[in-house]
């Protein structure tokens, strides 16, 4: 199975159907990108694919040949770096567990939408689930991340 | 559930106990170690032990350790598990030691119920009661004091100066035309003897607690690089699910592992007191396998067979009798026999998991003489004898290296210390050939017990005729948070366990005819404290019957509260701070509504006002303003976060959470049936702290129980309904 992870090219010896998330974790050894439900219910295992925000527990091994994956490891670029910058100006993390998938949706959504609404946010984010509950502070840095942006 | 029965498990911890009662408390010794580090503990041991131990460990005996490079780690002996206490215990320390704050950095210590006791419910190394920072203020400003003195006087010494010449700010000493940093005389001030009293500072004189500084945490957990359990990789490590029983109690009889075993990866099946234990070479394989388990019979003879709709029949049949009696003022049945009106109210609360973002998880694995365990341990030395109870080993001979825990919310500090010692069940089983990450899916997680207790509340009070409060009567009826764990002696009187009651019996409301009753229910369904414990429940039936009484009597909810709490100067300085932030006597306007609750838990205050809306029949949360008395506000920022994410959590528990049970079975299996609070639903949160010069109290916990008060009392603002059970069940709300 070849795909690009972090802009390294990639060739796995591993069973297609096996979860990108499992493949990342288990055998690549790269941790950042979290397992939290294993049915797309929570997002903390959220990566890019050719740039678009995908659950990684939900999305087979063989769904990424010849695809580039991106995980929090390799979050970077102009949008990226904003939105790390604004994660940490604003201290949003608690546990921090989900953070790695809230960036990464949040970095999606700049990516497309480059001064989204309240609405928006709440549309591009609710999939990601925080139970330290630090959502008032993830919107906060999403506004923050967007004027910097501007 | 139970890995060892919990008369073995008494047994153990009571000689654990011995083993590590503390034998004189304060001594302060500075240890010059081989890296030329000036380290400071405030032990226990005799000098020889500890300069023993210095030999053939890193340190394990020390708060503050300052290294060559001026870099000053402060040995953590508490669990971060979200809550910020890395950052607020190395702001005490560098607060005594006048450090740059850029020079600070955090480490988790070592287990060790002796030197890092929680000096308010030791002698266990544990996290939890919102005790962190209140237990550690003293003992961390002394240790950076003692340290900073030591530095001053290496200092002196080499310029040839007086002591009392020289200044230390941000992590530079100074006299004179002299100048050094830290790591310069870190070697030579641990060869000094360590002072026996220090001179604390004035809080007035603080130049770090109480501003905002920057999360010590942040910049890991932003870029994937923080370890948390499941990251943990040991070389030949194999991953292990189990599976489970449906029903509490039940244990496996037969099971047919042979296709299980096909699934490539599968490396072993094996049989351990909680269940069936399939282990592989990866998560996936693992949890494959699982899925490949045939045939399996369980012994269901000593399992939990009723639903939660029965349990509750039996509550409220249990509520209608007189209960052991937890609280007795005057004659509430008088008073409210006398009253010129009553209010009556029936509260039920369903059992809820914890959820944590991070399913439960952690790695064993054999060392020489012993064991070493990663995890987020948030009961250190508990999870240490309960392992090595399960492997035959002495306390000492198990390591825990504590990391970054993803959330816990109680759920971590578990006293049979369940997932650790399941592990350690599967190291036995496997013979240690292996190390064993343990990992616990999300539907075992939800389906896995360890809930706060379901309760059942009946009120009646009663006014007179000029609206004072005549009488209140209450019965409580539930599981026991405490029995069977090591805090049983010491939470339990006269057969009342106090947690179960805590916030309701122990009200701050001058309340002269009083009673509260407590029924406590034997169930099988393994219960645990959850963010607030006690509090979860009673704050909701005693701030919504407040409110319900105040209305009865037409009078304003805030001042109704006031004056109540006459001689309570922390409830009322927040109470009138809160309503001046929350600008309570504004009119909330139609299709709006203003609810108050206010609450002490972990001996801090917390105000919460709430302000909703009703949107085309749906009721939203549109602004939540707290206000807090938590003593000395170390890391207001931090104060506010957790207070920010109480809210958060405890809309979640008002709008969604609820474990049910058909037969003895869960019915909820993920966040599809647990339901989160999302973004969506967040409301704005302000947080406002009240200014103080008492130590700090309790942060982490306090900030929930307000929360489904206040949003009751809003809804019946906004609507002239009240809803009372939780969850409440808005999509039966007519508007």
């Amino acid at each position: 199975m070849k795909f690009t992870l972090n802009g390294s090219e990639r060739t796995l010896e591993a069973d297609g159907q096996m979860p990108l998330l499992w493949a990342i974790r288990d055998i690549v050894g790269l941790t950042g990108t979290k397992f939290g439900c294993g049915a797309a219910l929570c997002g903390a295992c959220t990566v890019h694919v050719d740039g678009v925000p995908v659950r990684s527990c939900q999305t087979a091994l063989a769904d990424v040949e010849g695809k580039n994956v991106t995980t929090i490891e390799g979050v970077g670029g102009e949008v990226g770096e904003a939105v790390v910058a604004a994660w940490r100006k604003l201290d949003v993390v608690q546990c921090g567990y989900c953070q790695s998938g809230q960036i990464m949706s949040a970095v999606g959504l700049l990516s497309e939408n480059r001064k989204p609404t309240d609405e928006d946010i709440d549309s591009a984010m609710d999939g990601n689930v925080c139970r330290c509950a630090t959502y008032q502070r993830i919107r906060a840095a999403i506004h923050e991340a967007a004027s910097n942006l501007a | 559930m139970h890995i060892i029965t919990p008369d073995q498990y008494r047994v153990m911890l009571a000689r654990f106990s011995k083993d590590v009662a503390p034998s004189r408390r304060g001594f302060l010794k500075g240890i010059a170690a081989a890296s030329g580090a000036l380290v400071i503990g405030v032990h226990l041991r005799p000098v020889e032990a500890l300069a023993a131990a210095m030999t053939d460990g890193p340190m394990p005996n020390a708060f503050v350790r300052i290294a060559p490079d001026s870099t000053v780690t402060v040995l953590i002996k508490h669990l971060d598990m979200g809550q910020g206490v890395t950052t607020g215990l190395a702001t005490i320390v560098a607060e005594e030691l006048d450090a740059d704050w850029s020079q600070m950095r955090a480490a988790f210590a070592p287990a060790d119920a002796q030197l890092y006791n929680n000096l308010l419910f030791g002698p266990v190394q544990g996290t939890g009661g919102s005790t962190s920072v209140a237990n550690s203020w003293e003992q961390l400003r002394k240790a950076g004091a003692a340290a900073r003195h030591m530095l001053v006087a290496a200092a002196a010494a080499k310029w040839g100066v007086p002591a009392e010449s020289i200044s230390v700010e941000k992590g530079v000493l100074t006299s004179g035309n002299h100048s050094g940093s830290f790591g310069e005389f870190a070697e030579a001030a641990a060869r000094l003897d360590v002072p026996k009293d220090v001179k604390l500072k004035d809080p007035k004189d603080f130049t770090l607690i109480g501003t905002r500084l920057p999360r010590l945490d942040s910049t890991e957990k932003t870029d994937g690089k923080a370890v948390y359990a499941l990251d943990i990789r040991r070389p030949g490590m194999l991953t292990a699910v189990i599976r489970r029983p449906d029903r509490f109690g039940a244990t496996v009889k037969s099971f047919d592992a042979a296709a299980a075993k096909k699934v490539p990866g599968v490396v072993d099946v094996v049989a351990v007191p909680a269940g069936i234990a399939v282990l592989a070479q990866n998560t996936w394989a693992a949890i494959q396998g699982r899925d490949a388990l045939a045939d399996i019979v369980w012994d269901e003879a000593s399992a939990e067979m009723r639903g939660t709709a029965e349990l509750l029949d039996e509550y409220k049949k249990l509520a209608a009798t007189a209960g052991l009696p937890a609280a007795r003022k005057g004659d509430a049945a008088k008073g409210i026999a006398g009253a010129a009106k009553t209010v009556e109210a029936e509260f039920a609360f369903p059992y809820l998991a914890h959820a944590p973002m991070e399913p439960l998880n952690c790695v064993i694995e054999k060392t020489g003489d012993g064991v070493t365990i990663w995890a987020g341990s948030q009961f250190q030395t508990i999870e240490q004898a309960v392992t090595a109870g399960v492997l035959g080993l002495k306390p000492e001979q198990v390591k825990i290296e504590t990391v970054w825990a993803g959330g816990s919310f109680g759920r971590r500090a578990n006293p049979p210390a369940d997932y650790v010692a399941e592990a350690a069940t599967i190291l036995k089983a496997t013979d240690g050939k292996a190390p064993i990450h343990l990992v616990w899916t999300r539907e075992d997680d939800i389906k896995g017990g360890y809930y706060r207790p379901m309760f059942y509340h009946k009120v009646r009070a009663g006014l007179t005729a000029d609206g004072k409060i005549a009488g209140w009567e209450q019965q409580i009826v539930g599981q026991s948070f405490m029995a069977g764990t090591p805090f049983e002696a010491f939470a339990i009187k006269e057969g009342v366990d106090g947690t179960s009651v805590e916030g309701a019996a122990d009200t701050n409301y001058d309340i002269g005819n009083f009673a509260v009753d407590l029924h406590t229910t034997q169930v099988k369904v393994p219960t645990l404290w959850w963010r607030s414990v006690g509090h979860t429940h009673t704050a909701h039936v005693v701030e919504v019957t407040i409110d319900e009484l105040a209305r009865a009597a037409g009078r304003d909810p805030v001042e109704f509260r006031l004056e109540l709490l006459k001689d309570k100067p922390r409830h009322t300085g927040v109470l009138k701070l809160l309503a001046e932030k929350a600008s309570w006597g504004e009119k909330a306007g139609a299709g709006k509504g203003r609810g108050i609750a206010l609450h002490e838990s972990f001996n801090t205050v917390v105000g919460s006002v709430i302000d909703v809306s009703v949107v085309n029949g749906q009721i939203k949360v549109d602004r939540v303003v707290c206000a807090v008395d938590c003593g000395i506000a170390v890391n207001p920022d931090v104060i506010a976060a957790q207070v920010e994410g109480g809210v958060g959590f405890g809309l979640g528990a008002a709008l969604h959470d609820e474990i049910t049970l058909d037969k003895g079975v869960v019915e909820q299996a993920n966040f599809d049936g647990y339901i989160p609070l999302r973004m969506s639903e967040m409301p704005k949160v302000e947080v406002h702290i009240v200014p103080s010069a008492n130590a700090p109290t309790g942060i982490g916990e306090p900030g929930v129980p307000g929360v489904a008060p206040a949003l009751s009392n809003a809804i019946f603002d906004a609507t002239g309904q009240r809803l009372r059970s939780l969850p409440f069940r808005l999509e039966d709300f007519k508007a």
